[in-house]
């Protein structure tokens, strides 16, 4: 293995999260992008499926990961703690949060039909979602993003890895607006 | 998804069942659970079947935490009433009660959809372990670390402030006033000579209880005119007495 593929696995084996191609990069200034990327791939195949853990491209970053076979044996013998299942109003908030931020309270209770708060302060505390600017109009309200810790718990590359809107079986009519007839 | 909890009430008529509110995200999540129980056409909701069905269920469930059920129980009511009305025969301009709803429905459902996708990523993702496991950080608003208090620590402290008193004098009822003057003079003195000094030079040798309680008063009177600061190193650490300015001295 190339010395650069080398001190990319060194660096990954260390880390707990996910690392960016910015913080690989940043391990050898001269060697530029491009052959990190190269190194990252060489890396990957060269694990394969070889080993029991894998380089896998997540949270636009790359991290080490056990291979799913073993996950309920680890499991059982409680060397690893496997994270507690989101409820299904915070997956509902999540989903809205996902496709429509930046977005407000407001509009996430409407989609709900519930009041959210008590759900996306318990979101924000769990850092899979923070606040990214505030909106215009009454109060200036709080409008809220997803976190890279959400694309970790959800094994995404990026947020273009979430099922485009035309794919859903349901297909969502354009709102044709109520107070304006044709 | 939820997979609602429902018992059928063998014997009774259609829409006769119990369903667990718990079992529920919200009202557009049960009236979706209606609709798909009736297989009727979401576009062209038979409002009058559903909004019934509704309000039995609601009824059945109780009406406490469930203002978001009640609101959606009003809404279905006054579409139901909506449709209703008369209307002109071949008016181009009537719009449909219902298209509000159908369009929240489906946007819904849509969500609903997204949520399936979401959950199966997630459980996809809890398959395969990282690196390590990192405890959640404490929330910012934790209340400060306990102090660490030894028992050797405090027996040492009490055994210096009892050794610096001559004798117990709890059984002694003579009256003796406290001399805060003279202590405030004591220590204005030692202020003079010296810029900082510990409590042991403040209350002199062979002090009495009495001197030690007029000393504390002194200090703390002294230090309250800004004539002096007090501090300690460290929790139950020697107090350190300093002079505080130059012309306050003076």
């Amino acid at each position: 293995m190339q010395p650069l593929a080398k001190l990319l696995e060194a660096a990954l084996f260390a880390a707990s999260r996910p690392l960016t191609l910015d913080e690989l990069a940043s391990l050898e200034p001269e060697a530029g992008e491009a052959a990190v990327r190269a190194a990252l791939a060489a890396l990957q195949s060269a694990y394969g499926d070889q080993h029991g853990v894998e380089l896998v491209e997540i949270a636009e970053g790359w991290q080490f990961l056990t291979r799913r076979e073993y996950a309920e044996t680890i499991e059982r013998a409680q060397f690893a703690l496997r994270p507690r299942r989101l409820s299904p109003a915070a997956l509902e908030t999540l989903a809205i949060i996902a496709y429509r931020q930046p977005v407000g309270r407001l509009e996430v209770d409407e989609i709900r039909g519930v009041d959210s708060g008590a759900v996306l302060d318990k979101l924000v505390e769990r850092g899979l979602i923070e606040v990214v600017t505030r909106g215009e109009g009454l109060g200036r309200p709080l409008l809220y993003g997803t976190t890279p810790s959400f694309l970790e718990i959800l094994g995404l590359k990026d947020l273009e890895d979430l099922p485009r809107l035309e794919e859903l079986s349901v297909a969502l009519r354009r709102p044709t607006p109520v107070d304006e007839p044709e | 998804m939820t997979s609602p909890i429902i018992r059928d009430q063998t014997g009774g008529g259609g829409g006769g069942f119990v369903v667990e509110l718990e079992k529920f995200s919200g009202p557009l999540d049960l009236l979706l659970h209606l609709i798909q129980e009736d297989e009727v056409d979401i576009t062209d909701l038979p409002i009058a079947k559903i909004a019934d069905q509704f309000l039995s269920v609601i009824n059945e469930l109780g009406l406490n935490q469930a203002a978001d059920y009640l609101e959606m129980a009003a809404r279905l009511l006054r579409i139901k009433a909506q449709m209703l009305l008369p209307r002109h025969l071949g008016d181009d301009e009537w719009e449909d009660p219902r298209a509000e709803l159908v369009r929240r429905l489906l946007e819904y459902q849509q969500i609903r959809e997204l949520v399936d996708w979401l959950g199966r990523a997630a459980e996809l993702r809890a398959e395969r372990y990282g690196r390590g496991y990192e405890a959640p950080p404490p929330p910012a608003d934790a209340p400060p670390a306990p102090l660490q208090i030894d028992l050797n620590d405090l027996l040492a402290a009490a055994e210096r402030v009892i050794a610096l008193i001559p004798e117990p004098m709890l059984h002694r009822v003579v009256p003796r006033p406290l001399d805060v003057e003279g202590a405030t003079a004591r220590i204005q003195a030692l202020l003079a000579k010296r810029d900082t000094f510990g409590w042991s030079d403040a209350i002199g040798p062979q002090a009495t209880l009495v001197d030690v309680l007029s000393t504390f008063i002194a200090l703390l009177e002294l230090a309250k005119r800004s004539s002096l600061t007090l501090s300690q190193a460290e929790p139950f650490g020697p107090m350190v007495i300093k002079r505080a300015t130059p012309r306050e001295a003076a």
